[in-house]
């Protein structure tokens, strides 16, 4: 993948590449500290049909959604052959009884059966995370299990 | 009445109005400006009511505004982005320098206000305002565009030509001769690379000896630096205004954009000052003689700007719409404008038509700039358009398919 990075005087580093439906879509890192997340309209590469400034949260949220829809379409890809596993994706809301607690304390696996294989967290990835991983709000958890085992993994996070 | 208390009243009143044409322009999406300077007109010489009590006050703080107005442009920009800018662009600023300044000066030798006055008019027309150009760019969501680095690097090139300028400017009209004038060039040149080299490999030393976790400390340090360099430089002829630019080049990184954040406040209280107390010298009933030839000169440098940006932005390989949007977004003429022809009025070597000319100038500028650049899209499209609409058709199918 090829991205072109361009210096603004004055506002920051636009990010960008073209891509295979012909928009060019990209980020402007602005001094300041947010993004500016832009798409190109159809007729003319030029300009930006949409121009959609991000606070620092809002950009890593949209990072792990975007990494972790890579993430969950590959893990799809490898149980394949094995019928009834699903992969899911969980996000951390603020008012989640585990936010700011280690991984562990949920115990996810021993009452519903789910793996945590990767988190997702400001556009990075933290593969098989240890039990004494702190969860944080915005964390995207990729978890493969039965469609039941999820759902009640999906309670546990929510309720405790 | 008590001088003191007239002075206090008569400078909050105008402080107050202030207030209130930036919010009535924040409301219309202009900039506030073009309402300052009507402003100071009303209050000034010659107009509705005679402010004479905060005169002193007014003409000290403006030139704190200038100060502070070139301090925040220094900051806007790192040493490495200038130098890469300048190398980047520089056959558009030379075009843009000749397209727009020539008009000015053209005017001025044409209305018998000789050399000095042909200087003068001429940087008022050719520089854009970054400030009104940068908001533009924001507000129409055009960050991203293609066009907006080559638009940048324009204003980028025209701000270091400033620093060339305004000390040249500031010997002649200090009535130096050409001799006295080529060694004012010789120094500001000298100056401004000194200044780019040290900012380029000891910008951190600068920004740390005006540094402060603590904002009280970090205020008064900058504020401090920046009126002694640019009283330095005013004593040298170099023209405060630069050596205060100079400094904004020399801080950078996380200093200098703390440092933005500190004195914004405070560049639009002085800046505002500025613009009114440009006005309040200005006679209003001098601008109607001069409305003409301001309205001739606006047309003529809006259509010298689009074709710097037109011709800037197809070297960059941009397609025809985005050529004029660059164009388009370089109109606007504002904050310097003011600082140039408040430099040459606060000589008294030019006559005061000159004033009237730039404020009016200034006014239609700011005005028309943002307009154009909101509706030269829309325009263009709809030239391009009509002529092969069925051809416009087929990629919406293919999309939507």
């Amino acid at each position: 993948m090829n991205v072109d990075e361009t210096e603004l005087p004055g506002l920051g580093v636009r990010k960008d590449f073209i891509t295979a439906s012909g928009r060019r879509i990209g980020v402007v890192e602005m001094r300041e500290g947010e993004t500016e997340l832009f798409v190109s309209t159809w007729d003319d590469p030029d300009t930006c049909q949409a121009s959609i400034p991000l606070t620092a949260d809002e950009a890593a949220a949209l990072g792990n959604l975007l990494g972790g829809q890579h993430i969950a379409m590959r893990l799809a890809e490898a149980h394949k052959e094995i019928p009834g596993i699903v992969t899911r994706q969980f996000s951390i809301t603020a008012d989640s009884p585990f936010n700011n607690q280690p991984m562990g304390k949920a115990q996810i696996r021993t009452r519903s059966g789910v793996s945590i294989v990767a988190i997702m967290r400001e556009g990075e990835v933290v593969p098989s995370p240890a039990p004494d991983v702190v969860l944080h709000t915005g964390d995207l958890l990729v978890a493969v299990g039965t469609q039941e085992g999820l759902d009640s993994a999906a309670a546990i996070l929510r309720n405790g | 009445m008590d001088p003191l208390a007239l002075t206090l009243i008569e400078l909050g009143a105008v402080v107050f109005c202030l207030g209130l044409l930036a919010r009535l322009a924040g409301r219309i999406g202009m900039s506030p400006i073009p309402l300052y300077l009507v402003g100071g007109l009303a209050f000034g010489a010659g107009g509705l009511i005679k402010l004479d009590g905060m005169h002193e006050f007014a003409h000290l703080s403006g030139e704190i505004g200038v100060i502070l107005l070139l301090l925040m442009l220094g900051l806007e920009y790192t040493a490495a982005e200038l130098v890469t800018g300048l190398r980047r662009s520089w056959q558009a600023g030379v075009l843009d320098l000749v397209l727009n300044f020539l008009p000015g000066a053209g005017i001025a030798v044409w209305l018998g206000w000789g050399l000095v006055g042909a200087i003068v008019m001429g940087g008022v027309t050719y520089i854009s305002s970054s400030g009104i150009a940068a908001k533009v760019i924001t507000d129409l969501g055009r960050i991203g565009n293609r066009e907006t680095p080559v638009v940048l690097a324009i204003l980028v090139f025209e701000d270091l030509t400033m620093a060339i300028y305004l000390p040249i400017l500031t010997a002649i009209l200090a009535g130096v001769g050409f001799l006295g004038g080529l060694q004012t060039v010789g120094i500001a040149l000298a100056v401004v690379t000194l200044v780019l080299v040290v900012a380029l490999k000891h910008g951190h030393r600068v920004s740390q000896a005006v540094h402060s976790e603590n904002s009280e400390v970090f205020l008064l340090n900058l504020l401090g630096a920046a009126l002694l360099v640019a009283g330095i430089a005013s004593a040298l002829q170099v023209s405060a205004a630069v050596g205060a630019f100079m400094l904004g080049i020399a801080i950078s990184g996380a200093t200098a954009h703390n440092a933005t954040r500190i004195l914004e406040p405070l560049r639009d209280l002085f800046a505002a000052i500025f613009f009114v107390a440009f006005g309040l010298n200005t006679d209003p009933s001098t601008i109607p003689p001069v409305l003409g030839w301001a309205l001739l000169l606006a047309l003529a440098t809006a259509v010298t700007k689009v074709l710097t940006g037109f011709w800037a932005a197809k070297r960059a390989g941009i397609a025809v719409p985005g050529r004029f949007r660059a164009g388009a977004a370089l109109i606007a003429r504002g904050e310097f404008s003011i600082v140039i022809a408040g430099l040459a009025v606060a000589s008294g070597v030019v006559p005061r038509e000159l004033a009237a000319l730039a404020t009016a100038y200034v006014l239609l500028m700011a005005i028309i700039g943002p307009l154009a650049a909101r509706f030269v899209e829309p325009t263009v499209k709809a030239f391009r358009k009509s002529p092969r609409k069925p051809k416009a058709s087929e990629p919406i199918a293919s999309f939507e398919a």
